[in-house]
């Protein structure tokens, strides 16, 4: 135990000596929170809608002003062309034209079916749809208060009640499953790294000439990043309050206690790929591609995985990610408690028994 | 009975033979010395005596115990400074040795005592707060031994501790071995320098994988065969290439000058014509003593 401690010490001066390790596992949780909580923003707001009035009547007018008055549309900067009003789409002027052919004030007064036309830009899928759907909700608003009020007509509609993201900001969405990932690839990362070092060094067989025992020295050498990585974690988790009032609803402990056998699972990765590799440079490179990319791609994060082939949804079952994104949406955003989450908390226990009892063995191994 | 056996080992990379059925014995409290060029096997025969390179044959019993089955009882009681310098560079002086003494359970009073020993051995005390990383060739090995003394090792296992260090630090070194030696410790140290071998007890010349010969810095030059001159001369690769013409002499630049092997059995009064025809009078052969190197290019040159 007195070993343990000497060696997770001596890994501390490491860390506090090599500046640009420490600025990775600061930087890198921040400047990610920034980029998934601000730039990946799949909201929809203020959409440039050209609307090209042929019409030219009070009508027509009250509409166009309908539409802007929403905060999902803005006008665009230009006036759009008459004669071609598909350019400002080619030039991405606009995201859709709206065209209001002469009659429409006359149909509006007269009561009759009358089609409105739209050009959507498609070759943003995620905003034409939304485009399609804010727009056709504006028009019909504004025609229902055309009616008369002594006309009544039964109009039924359904009143959605979003719980749990109820603004469905995405950043909601997306800030605590980015804990996961930047769990995952700093813990990976950084425990590689201080591993293959040790081997360019030397030092790693020197201590194995010592009286120390190999799980000793690896339980020393990530002791610090256990602490390191749960730093990030608050890190993270702290910015999402402050930054985009994201709630926390569940309990943190219960938090704490996933999210230590998460980075265990995220550790034992590191050791293994600090068993196949020589390198630092290497050892970082791979860590990045294999943690990243899986725990973007194939835990939820982002695409769900109910709608991808299903080799890959196989895949998703050895991805730590896919778990704890689960989990720690389900505590924060929902408040789930162990009884709810009981089955994916015991599916990443598995994972990272399985892990840390290879990546166990395989540091064990005495080189040629 | 002997500290350290080595018996019939073997070790292979692939196809390369580094080490073929390699013995050697090591008293208590003597320096052995193995010597040989680089690649002649010392550090697979190291590696292998600290339990870093698995053996394919042979055994290895250190204090008694046999290395394969009882390492984890010879590591508190051995001392190994690797060729490389493997200590951590970005870490002072102090705190290498520090977490060393720590890994061993030096701690406490007993620590400083012993760090205070080491300091006044190997005058690092003035470098304490350095970094590792910026201690010149001479003082890394000295810090490296100073770790590896941490312990009180009883065994004392040093890979080319000396190469690549200048000559100065290099006696400063031996100093300190020697004190060690006083002290009990038994040592075991690989060097490609002759020179080396005279302050040792005993000596091995490692060759290719294998021991050609062993003996006291007394015994082994004793081993040349045949006489040895010294030619004073412009050693010029012409004039080396002319005298090797001749039977039964072989000359090897050497310095200002040549070294001359004549083949036992035979003397320069015999080979007088043809020494003239390559231009060298007999009286510019000088009869000298051989000494350990002259011995090593023998063995090393004889068809095995």
């Amino acid at each position: 135990m007195r070993q343990l401690r000497f060696i997770a010490k001596k890994e501390f001066y490491h860390i506090l000596r090599d500046p640009r390790s420490l600025a990775i596992a600061i930087a890198m949780p921040i400047l990610m929170t920034f980029l998934y909580g601000y730039a990946i923003n799949l909201d929809i707001e203020n959409i440039v809608v050209a609307v090209v009035d042929f019409d030219r009547t009070l009508e027509s007018r009250q509409l166009a002003d309908r539409l802007y008055q929403s905060t999902y549309f803005s006008r665009p900067e230009r006036s759009v062309v008459f004669e071609d009003p598909e350019a400002a789409l080619r030039r991405s002027q606009a995201a859709a034209i709206m065209i209001i052919r002469p009659g429409f004030g006359e149909a509006v007064r007269g009561r009759e079916r009358f089609s409105l036309g739209m050009l959507v830009d498609g070759s943003d899928n995620t905003l034409s749809a939304a485009i399609q759907h804010y727009s056709s909700v504006i028009v019909a608003d504004y025609t229902r208060d055309q009616m008369p009020l002594n006309l009544t007509v039964p109009f039924i509609e359904i009143s959605t009640q979003v719980l749990y993201n109820p603004d469905l900001k995405s950043s909601h969405f997306f800030v605590p499953g980015l804990v996961a990932i930047i769990l995952m690839m700093i813990s990976a990362l950084l425990t590689s790294i201080t591993i293959t070092r040790e081997k360019e060094t030397g030092t790693l067989e020197q201590l194995r000439t010592a009286p120390v025992k190999p799980w000793v020295i690896l339980s020393g050498k990530i002791a610090p990043y256990i602490l390191l990585a749960l730093l990030d974690g608050i890190l993270v988790l702290v910015a999402a309050e402050l930054l985009f009032g994201i709630p926390f609803a569940g309990s943190e402990l219960l938090l704490l206690g996933f999210g230590l056998i998460y980075v265990s699972a995220a550790l034992s990765v590191g050791i293994l790929i600090s068993s196949l590799v020589k390198t630092q440079q290497v050892a970082m490179i791979a860590a990045l591609t294999s943690t990243m990319l899986p725990s973007v791609m194939l835990s939820g994060f982002i695409f769900a995985i109910r709608n991808m082939p299903r080799p890959l949804q196989g895949l998703a079952h050895i991805v730590p990610a896919k778990y704890f994104v689960t989990i720690i949406r389900g505590i924060m955003l929902k408040g789930a408690g162990l009884d709810i989450l009981v089955i994916h908390g015991l599916s990443l226990v598995a994972l990272m028994a399985v892990l840390m009892t290879v990546a166990a063995r395989k540091f064990d191994t005495r080189a040629g | 009975m002997s500290f350290v056996t080595v018996s019939g080992l073997h070790k292979s990379y692939g196809r390369v033979r580094a080490v073929v059925d390699f013995s050697l014995t090591i008293d208590r409290g003597q320096i052995y010395a193995l010597v040989g060029p680089d690649g002649a096997g010392k550090t697979t025969v190291i590696r292998a005596l600290c339990h870093l390179t698995a053996a394919d044959g042979g055994s290895i019993t250190i204090a008694g115990r046999d290395a394969a089955r009882q390492f984890n009882e010879i590591k508190p009681i051995l001392g190994y400074m690797p060729q490389v310098f493997s200590l951590y560079p970005d870490l002072t002086v102090e705190e290498n040795l520090w977490f060393y003494a720590g890994i061993y359970g030096v701690t406490g009073s007993h620590y400083h005592e012993k760090s205070e020993y080491l300091y006044r051995f190997s005058n690092l005390k003035p470098f304490a707060g350095r970094r590792a990383q910026n201690l010149s060739g001479g003082m890394k090995q000295k810090l490296a031994l100073s770790c590896a003394l941490m312990h009180d090792p009883e065994l004392l296992v040093l890979d080319e501790p000396t190469t690549g260090v200048d000559p100065l630090s290099r006696r400063q070194f031996w100093e300190i071995l020697l004190e060690l030696k006083r002290q009990g410790v038994t040592i075991l140290v690989s060097t490609p320098y002759m020179d080396e071998v005279a302050r040792a007890d005993r000596a091995g010349f490692v060759f290719n994988g294998a021991k050609l010969a062993e003996g006291t810095p007394e015994e082994l030059p004793k081993l040349f065969e045949g006489h040895l001159y010294y030619l004073e001369c412009e050693p010029t690769a012409a004039l080396a290439a002319a005298l090797n013409e001749i039977d039964h002499l072989t000359a090897r630049r050497f310095g200002g000058g040549m070294h001359i092997y004549i083949d036992k059995g035979w003397h320069h009064e015999d080979l007088v014509e043809p020494l003239r025809r390559a231009g060298v009078r007999p009286g510019q052969l000088k009869a000298i003593k051989p000494d350990l190197e002259d011995c090593f290019i023998q063995l090393m040159e004889a068809p095995q």
